[in-house]
């Protein structure tokens, strides 16, 4: 019998420091833990559209949608992060687009888990910056083993086809998506006659 | 300090000689550090700990931060479980260590979450697996419950800075032949880019960076160190 208490009051004990332990570290580094997502998604908005003095987020589709302004508080364009699947799992991109969300204006990586020296590629430099300024009317596409050519065009990483395949698919469902919710009827079709001069075919997929 | 120099010699895992462990107190502890980073240390010959040894080592820092965290948790524990062995009733010592030994790897989650946000995205559930990480309960039941604070530090120390040099080494490896560069640090407080040692005509060994390298990798370390170390 007092062999039995001695364990319950060492567990107990064990038990009630610990707790204590734990709550007081969670309410230190939870708001710092809260600051940094928000600096994270702070910073990937200033990478893709780097002239934003302020954003303002607002709710789309139940996603959250960053207005960004400049310092006169006009809207200069909008933030927002898609996310699919890829090639080995979820890849989640922060997107900057013009007002009008005909132009991407540049991506970045945020979350990926491509397989490394191949699909991880899609997180450098080289391979986001082909985004910079793309149409993305009627959508965007891609090609491998050639340059891009149209306005709308970025060319695939070599030997990464489906992680550079997957991202120009998230991008295009969450542009269209957000068109549809965003623009005021009217604007959120693709219309040839609104077509950029340069582009001589429709889209498609090209192989 | 009198009854520790009037206890036989303790256990270890056999590989020191009995006879060195009964000389005085500063010696004795100066042994019982030193012999995790090279005789026993937990990675390359007691092979304790693998899991989060493959896993993380795809670079020097996320090697580094991990070892850390180790070191942190284990020394902990080991003071903790040392300061209280006395107490612990032996049918539950498991339970109790387990508990001690999560609670501080939830503090060093939380404090890598707050303080070094990219490193703990990079490093991700490996942390909250150190508390299943041999060499910890091992440490815990094997020496610190049974030996005074001072001795179960330096023991702890050991353990884990040793187990954090060989990290260090494997993810520098990896790193060095997987991307040509070795010490790239991508911290809120610290960028650098890592030294070129390659140079830019080097194309990556692509597989270093991946599970198979770690294998292959660990297992030419632990076979030279074979080598090396003379037979007990």
């Amino acid at each position: 019998m007092k062999k039995s208490l001695h364990m319950i009051i060492v567990l107990v004990i064990v038990g009630a420091v610990s707790g204590t332990t734990l709550v007081s570290m969670y309410n230190y580094a939870q708001p710092l833990i809260e600051e940094n997502k928000k600096a994270a998604v702070k910073n990937a908005i200033y990478k893709v559209l780097p002239e934003t003095e302020a954003y303002e987020v607002i709710a789309v589709n139940d996603r959250q949608v960053y207005k960004a302004k400049d310092d006169a508080g006009r809207v200069i364009g909008y933030a927002f992060v898609a996310e699919g699947s890829g090639y080995q799992g979820k890849i989640s991109i922060m997107v900057g687009m013009d007002s009008k969300l005909k132009t991407v204006k540049g991506i970045d990586i945020l979350e990926s888990v491509e397989t490394p020296g191949l699909g991880a590629k899609i997180q450098e430099k080289p391979f986001k910056d082909q985004f910079k300024n793309k149409s993305a009317l009627p959508e965007i596409t891609y090609v491998k083993n050639k340059a891009a050519d149209g306005p709308n065009e970025i060319q695939a990483i070599t030997g990464a086809t489906v992680s550079s395949s997957s991202v120009v698919r998230i991008l295009n469902k969450e542009i269209a998506g957000l068109r549809k919710a965003l623009l005021p009827e009217g604007e959120n079709t693709y219309d040839e006659t609104q077509a950029v001069t340069g582009a001589t075919k429709s889209s498609g997929s090209k192989k | 300090m009198t009854d520790q120099l009037k206890q036989k010699p303790e256990e270890t895992t056999g590989l020191i000689p009995a006879q060195s462990l009964n000389k005085t107190g500063v010696y004795r502890l100066y042994l019982d550090f030193i012999k995790g980073l090279w005789q026993e240390n937990p990675v390359f010959i007691q092979l304790l700990g693998m899991c989060p040894t493959l896993a993380v080592t795809s670079s020097a820092e996320n090697g580094l931060f991990m070892g850390l965290s180790v070191v942190f948790v284990l020394t902990c524990a080991a003071a903790v479980v040392s300061m209280f062995r006395k107490v612990i009733p032996s049918q539950v010592r498991i339970v109790t260590y387990t508990a001690i030994i999560a609670t501080f790897v939830t503090v060093a989650d939380l404090f890598l979450k707050a303080e070094f946000y990219p490193i703990s995205i990079k490093l991700g559930p490996y942390i909250p697996l150190i508390v299943v990480n041999c060499i910890i309960l091992g440490r815990c039941e094997a020496f610190s419950s049974k030996h005074g604070l001072i001795r179960s530090i330096a023991d702890a120390l050991g353990m884990s800075i040793g187990f954090t040099l060989a990290l260090v080494l494997l993810g520098g490896i990896r790193e060095l032949l997987g991307t040509g560069k070795v010490f790239a640090f991508n911290l809120p407080q610290f960028i650098f880019e890592g030294f070129n040692v390659m140079g830019s005509g080097f194309e990556p060994w692509i597989i270093m960076l991946l599970p198979a390298g770690a294998f292959i990798v660990l297992g030419i370390l632990i076979g030279l160190m074979n080598l090396i170390r003379p037979r007990p």
